[in-house]
């Protein structure tokens, strides 16, 4: 089919004004947030309402158009990277909060709804949606199902799939599958809600989102410790652990990242400090207390040079700021970011950092580390200048050089940033070869045509 | 029409500040054009992979960039916000110059910036001309916010609400003036800026009276030219560094002390792109010298707020994007609306926001900068306010269209005009 009818049949479904297919509009639609070479669609599509969504999966299977579904285009492992002159269809304008449930404690949305926007509507009721991935100010709620997004207070509250009680989602032909329920229990049929989590849009694509609500915790305390070696910072993670008390968040920040922040804001860290640990726990009052004199005193025996206790809500704030400006702040540093997100035991964080100064000595690169210690995930943040070819190749090298090491330790290519384009070629490495057959096999019967965000997650091994 | 490749190769040295940008997308949450359209190409980061698509050649059509890089309204929010430091303004203000120093200006851009905003004396006879007229082609739409709307289907007024030239503009109320330094000490240059002058010449009189009031000395020379952003935004460095160089002539021909705007795009362009557009000499207009009115009065003068009464009136203050995200003032002019007596402040619902004016955006895009405003007016509705205030000429003409069209009688004013009614 000629681009010109394809359009006008886009037209048909969505609106002429809903349609691009000008050079500029599908440049702009070649990228997302990961640092992969651009690859430039077809058509860009952008239907206003279910049913145009439903009609746009449709017809794209009728033809054979690749389709790739995209929110706000923040995915950091090239999931919305689409296929050469395939179909981009956007969900920005499928954003209504359909039901806000305070009486059963869950809100149906749909996929283009903003995350903070949500959260912050959620609070207003009184109620707390915990995922708080770092783009939350932009990204869709679609994509963080379709990523299963982390955040900072995963390690208490877990990630995005400990929310979604249940899909409606277009197959690919175009009809609505129910999954899941508003119940807090139910156990019928498959799992089909289980299977579309962190399926990055290679199964079906989303049409409505059933989310779990929870109340929000009566107190909060913040706290910054300072140590002067990474090994103390690491194994005080693990002992906050094992003496029984989750914090809500509870994340870590390397020398590097703790000059590089206290260059930027100048807000006084201690740049002396090999590593600081940022913790913060919630709950019931009382109990909040406990919880923080507990941690301190562990921090202490830890050898923590410095434990500081917010006292009040400009403490907080100050405590999470830098947290906050620790990406901001690296990549200031040089003109390209590579922000990974290997994972592993939080036991083995000592060990995944020493292998990380390695390779950052044996590659020649800078590499700041920062994260969330409390479960393992690492952002180690390479910082280089893609322009410049030899030093990229060695970026490319040293990335193979740390998923090796993470899976090495027993950990996993991906704690919140999915596997997209980006990490395909090392899921094998992770998860073998039979569930990569597996998971072929699922998708070719689910997709007979492929079109479903092809080449992501199973990579090459699928075409 | 020169070669493509010379294009590439001029927007390959912007390629150090485009590489910046790591497109993690965090612009989108601060885009008040995005918010609307929910288009990549409305927002930062599109618009720079476009500027750097054109760079590298993946790109044919430099017209389909040029149309897209003027979906801006050159707020700078995103700039303020970004977490990798990107010089937005700086690369779209130079981008877009450079692609129409390809592409060429349109006819109407060449009459303009070449032959109206260059001659100011031609501009202010035209401008009266059409002053005397005006009557016969509209028709009150407001009275307690002073907005006229076509009698006529008028291509430009559209469906505007819009305020009417001033019947007797500043410059011809007050030709020049040149007093000495009083009891303050201080020579204050004053650069009143093109929409005071033509439309709101009472924001002028409101700042000379001031200024006599604190006894600081005034040097208004006559034939100020356009502060310059109409060109530079539309991508005319030439005409841009023939108004600079004209009103460097203007004011660097006697002794002052700080050259005083009442207008936030004219205090941040010659504060900000003057120097850094301008490849001529800036004389006396040195950037630490210029300031905004409501920063003079208050840094300067050390005009505090006054004492909290009974039933003040309640002022809502927008903040324009020009003095919040280039100028970083924000307290200055709520404190010169507090130390006006009777005069309280309220914020808006939501806080700080564009009012989606844009200078030539609101021309050129009227529909979208319209969406952007209605909310505005709504805000600024629910807010309980009786006045709205702003420090920005180009903000009041917005803030007047958007209010009267929403039905809400609320007249709008300049901070200068409120605390000069309190002397």
């Amino acid at each position: 089919m000629s681009t010109q009818s394809l359009e006008k049949e886009f037209a048909k479904i969505a609106g002429q004004e809903n349609v691009l297919t000008q050079e500029a509009d599908l440049h702009a639609y070649s990228y997302d947030s990961a640092v992969l070479d651009q690859v430039r669609p077809g058509i860009v599509v952008r239907p206003a309402d279910s049913e145009s969504l439903g009609k746009v999966v449709r017809l794209c299977n009728e033809h054979g158009l690749k389709l790739t579904v995209r929110g706000a285009g923040t995915n950091l492992s090239g999931g919305t990277v689409p296929h050469p002159g395939g179909v981009v269809c956007l969900t920005t304008a499928l954003d209504k909060i359909l039901e806000i449930n305070q009486d059963d404690l869950y809100a149906v949305v749909q996929p283009g709804v903003i995350t903070a926007k949500f959260a912050a509507q959620v609070a207003s009721k009184g109620l707390l949606y915990p995922p708080d991935p770092g783009s939350q100010a932009v990204s869709t709620l679609g994509g963080n199902v379709a990523e299963n997004a982390g955040g900072l207070r995963a390690l208490k509250y877990g990630v995005t799939k400990d929310y979604v009680m249940g899909i409606d989602f277009f197959d690919v032909s175009g009809n609505l599958v129910r999954t899941g329920a508003r119940t807090v229990k139910c156990v019928t049929g498959y799992n089909l809600t289980g299977l579309m989590v962190a399926s990055e849009g290679t199964l079906g694509v989303f049409e409505k989102i059933i989310l779990k609500l929870v109340p929000p915790p009566k107190a909060i305390k913040s706290m910054m410790a300072e140590f002067d070696n990474v090994q103390a910072a690491s194994e005080t993670v693990s002992s906050i652990i094992a003496a029984k008390i989750v914090p809500a968040t509870l994340e870590f920040m390397d020398n590097f990242t703790i000059k590089t922040v206290e260059n930027f804001r100048g807000a006084g860290l201690n740049t002396e400090a090999a590593a600081l640990l940022l913790i913060e726990v919630d709950g019931h009052p009382a109990q909040v207390e406990d919880d923080a004199a507990q941690i301190v005193d562990i921090c202490n025996a830890h050898g923590a040079v410095k434990v500081r206790q917010a006292e009040n809500e400009q403490e907080r704030a100050a405590v999470w700021q830098a947290r906050r400006d620790a990406l901001p702040a690296l990549a200031r540093v040089r003109p390209t970011t590579v922000l990974e997100d290997a994972t592993v035991p939080r036991s083995k964080i000592p060990a995944m950092m020493k292998a990380l100064e390695r390779i950052a000595d044996e590659f020649k690169l800078t590499i700041g580390t920062f994260g969330h210690a409390g479960d393992g995930n690492l952002h180690p943040t390479i910082l280089t200048d893609k322009r410049d070819v030899q030093e990229w190749e060695r970026v490319h090298k040293a990335i193979d050089a740390i998923f090796d090491e993470a899976l090495a330790l027993g950990g996993t290519l991906s704690g919140e940033h999915g596997i997209g384009l980006a990490k395909a070629k090392y899921m094998h490495l992770e998860h073998g070869t039979a569930a990569i057959e597996y998971s072929r096999k699922l998708k070719e019967v689910m997709d007979p045509g492929n079109i479903l965000n092809p080449g992501k997650i199973l990579g090459t091994l699928l075409s | 029409m020169a070669d493509i490749k010379q294009l590439a190769d001029k927007l390959k040295e912007l390629d150090d500040l485009l590489t910046r940008c790591m497109r993690c997308g965090m612009c989108q949450a601060q885009c008040p054009v995005f918010a609307r359209t929910g288009r990549e190409t409305d927002v930062t980061r599109g618009k720079l992979a476009l500027i750097s698509g054109l760079g590298r050649k993946m790109l044919s059509d430099p017209e389909q960039v040029k149309e897209r890089l003027e979906r801006c309204l050159l707020c700078g929010t995103c700039q303020v916000n970004c977490p990798s430091g990107v010089q937005v303004s700086d690369i779209f203000l130079r981008a877009r110059a450079i692609i129409n120093g390809y592409l060429g200006l349109s006819r109407s851009e060449k009459i303009i910036f070449r032959s109206l905003l260059t001659h100011p004396g031609l501009m202010n006879r035209l401008v009266s001309f059409g002053a005397l007229f005006q009557g016969l082609l509209s028709k009150e739409a407001d009275s307690t916010i002073g907005t006229s709307c076509a009698r006529f289907n008028v291509p430009l007024s559209k469906e505007r609400h819009f305020k009417k030239l001033a019947a007797k503009p500043l410059h011809k109320q007050v030709k020049s003036l040149d007093s000495s330094t009083g009891s303050s000490g201080l020579r204050v240059a004053f650069f009143p800026g093109c929409i005071t002058d033509k439309i709101f010449p009472e924001t002028g009189l409101a700042a000379l009276k001031i200024f006599k009031h604190h006894e600081v000395g005034v040097y208004m020379p006559e034939g100020q030219a356009c502060c310059g952003i109409p060109a530079l935004s539309a991508g005319d460095s030439k005409a841009f560094s023939s108004l600079v160089s004209m009103n460097v002539q203007l004011f660097s021909s006697t002794q002052w002390d700080y050259l005083i705007t009442p207008c936030a795009t004219c205090t941040s362009t010659i504060r900000n792109l003057w120097p850094e557009f301008h490849n001529g000499d800036l004389g006396m207009v040195r950037p630490e010298k210029v300031m905004d009115a409501t920063q003079f009065l208050m840094d300067v003068l050390g005009v505090e707020p006054a004492d909290i009464q009974e039933n003040q009136k309640k002022i809502a203050y927008h903040d324009p994007c020009h003095l919040r995200n280039s100028l970083k003032i924000t307290t200055q002019p709520r404190s010169i609306i507090s130390a006006a007596k009777g005069n309280a402040v309220v914020e808006l619902p939501g806080g700080p926001s564009c009012c989606g004016s844009g200078g030539s955006f609101n021309i050129k895009h009227y529909e979208l900068s319209a969406d952007i405003g209605r909310q505005k007016a709504r805000d600024i509705a629910a807010s309980g306010a009786q006045v709205a205030a702003t420090a920005c000429p180009a903000c009041m003409l917005q803030l007047s269209d958007m209010l009267s069209k929403e039905n809400i009688s609320i007249p709008v004013k300049h901070v200068l005009e409120i605390y000069a009614q309190s002397l």
